[in-house]
């Protein structure tokens, strides 16, 4: 018998609840390795809590979480981290007072294996650390082309810069798996192209999994391997986004008038 | 002029004291929010282990590197069994929560240690020196240049280094550092041992100036107005708080206290932190907090 290829991700029956209100109802899907996997759907689909539960800011009600094979009731933060998901926020959040050169080395926090005497008394692998850090991270910020805002505080930087600051931050750390929450917001639609086209590289050349939500179907349809179509919690569809587009329950629920568009 | 001067000096050289103190409640308010009522228990206790030891007969440097060690060994129990149950509870029961410690501590403190007064000898002498006609003891320059010695070492420790990185991150948003790989407690335990080492520094030197005994927890009343005026999240504010408060205290004695009869000393910090309520609530360089709605 040979093993079917395991999905970087999994989810299986997850609920979730605040204060009695369901937020999402037994919720299953598969994320491939090596995919872009959008999650669509209108506002309270329940999508922003799904990559909360994710990466360990929520604690589902019911269900499993599948991590490369490992089964778990419910993520933590900080063991999400250091198992490889990076996540990127809605509306950013950045350290804004701080340089964008400090704010990638903070995504490399996970790597880290001082021991506390370590880390107080700046002994020499510490310093050893922080050097190698500071490098990687000027490497990546090179790759994103922020290298000249290496410096400067990222709370006066445009909202678009920012946002390559916060996928900087996100993908530093060089993780398997990544979270983004509407990471196109906010944009013009050239800056759109362009993030959109850092994303799709980032994936392509990095074998990088990504999952993110974004509410421009357009720039959804072009980017994803595969949709997965929430509303009230629940999914609604399922698979490449070219099914997706031709979904009626789809086409009802969410993209209504924009089906022309698409069409066209 | 030259008495006005002098005044002014031994006032600013003073304040540098009060600074200290400060700094420890600005090191963990920054990273956890939580003001610690702790910190004056503590600088007791870091000041009463170094005579202690001291007395036994364990050299200067032996001394302080054992209570170094012990302050360490602190900040790891107080985070353990106290901050890490305690996550994402209100201000108000963290802070609930420092006060009991701060019984808890002054109690093992005095109950190992002993609770009479103990002198403490740093080896400077407290003569006067005399710039031209000013004069000035020699025993607040010294403290004056530790507290200054103090204020860069941790603002290097805090602007160069990646704790520092990291202690800012989980400062400014705690939900994005943790989702980053920030270990949060490790850098409660961080904070707390560091706030610790700068409790003794503080308890040294004001345990030198009187005496090592349980009065010297009441330090950190003469902190608050210190933060009120710097702001709770700034080590700049925290020196410059002091610096203001030592001036204007012993400006105010020499210059005002004698229509109020004297005395002035006690309360004169308070007053003038009130003053700094009504125009400047959030300190000369403490974060506003917005509230998002």
């Amino acid at each position: 018998m040979t093993t079917p290829t395991r999905p970087a991700l999994e989810l299986k029956n997850v609920s979730l609840s605040f204060k009695g209100v369901k937020a999402i109802s037994e919720l299953s899907f598969r994320v491939e390795a090596g995919e872009i996997c959008a999650l669509i759907g209108p506002n309270g689909a329940g999508k922003s809590s799904l990559l909360n539960i994710l990466n360990g800011v929520y604690v589902p009600d019911a269900g499993e979480i599948i991590l490369e094979g490992e089964h778990f009731s419910r993520m933590q933060p900080l063991e999400a981290a250091r198992r490889g998901i990076g996540r990127g926020f809605q509306n950013n959040a950045l350290f804004s007072g701080m340089s964008v050169i400090d704010n990638a080395i903070t995504g490399l926090s996970r790597h880290s294996r001082l021991t506390l005497v370590e880390e107080m008394f700046r002994l020499p692998r510490a310093r050893h650390e922080e050097r190698r850090f500071r490098e990687r991270a000027h490497e990546v910020l090179r790759l994103f082309g922020l290298d000249r805002h290496a410096a400067t505080v990222v709370g006066t930087l445009p909202y678009g810069v920012q946002k390559k600051v916060e996928l900087a931050r996100a993908i530093v750390a060089e993780p398997r798996l990544v979270l983004l929450d509407e990471p196109l917001a906010g944009m013009n639609a050239s800056e759109k192209q362009e993030i959109a086209a850092v994303i799709a590289r980032l994936n392509r050349e990095l074998k990088l999994t990504i999952v993110l939500i974004e509410h421009d179907i357009g720039i959804v349809l072009e980017l994803a391997h595969h949709v997965v179509v929430l509303d009230y919690g629940r999914k609604l569809a399922d698979g490449p986004p070219e099914t997706i587009r031709d979904n009626p329950d789809v086409i009802a629920a969410y993209l209504g008038s924009e089906r022309a568009e698409i069409a066209a | 002029m030259s008495m006005f001067l002098e005044t002014l000096i031994g006032g600013l050289l003073a304040g540098t004291m009060y600074s200290m103190v400060a700094i420890g409640f600005v090191l963990i308010y920054k990273a956890s929010g939580v003001f610690n009522y702790a910190q004056g228990s503590i600088l007791l206790f870091a000041a009463l282990t170094f005579v202690s030891l001291t007395d036994q007969g364990v050299p200067a440097f032996g001394a302080i590197a054992l209570t170094i060690a012990l302050l360490v060994l602190m900040a790891i129990t107080i985070e353990r069994l106290l901050l890490r149950p305690l996550t994402n509870r209100s201000p108000m029961t963290l802070f609930m929560a420092t006060l009991g410690l701060s019984y808890l501590v002054e109690a093992v403190a005095q109950g190992t240690m002993g609770s009479q007064v103990r002198a403490l000898d740093l080896g400077i002498d407290d003569l006067p020196i005399f710039l031209g006609d000013i004069m000035i003891s020699q025993f607040d320059l010294v403290a004056a240049g530790v507290a200054l010695t103090l204020g860069i070492a941790l603002s290097l420790l805090f602007n160069r280094t990646r704790i520092g990185i990291q202690l800012r991150g989980v400062a400014d948003d705690t939900r994005a550092a943790l989702s980053l790989g920030i270990d949060i407690n490790r850098i409660w335990q961080i904070v707390w041992a560091v706030a610790g080492i700068v409790g003794l520094v503080a308890g040294l030197l004001w345990g030198a100036r009187q005496g090592v005994q349980f009065s010297l927890s009441l330090v950190v009343l003469k902190a608050l107005p210190v933060l009120i005026i710097g702001g709770f999240t700034s080590i700049a504010g925290a020196i410059l708080g002091g610096l203001i408060v030592g001036a204007s205290e012993s400006l105010a004695e020499t210059y005002i206290g004698p229509f109020l009869g004297g005395g002035i000393t006690p309360w004169f910090a308070y007053a003038l932190a009130l003053v700094f309520l009504f125009i400047r609530p959030a300190g000369l360089f403490g974060e506003r907090q917005i509230e998002r709605v």
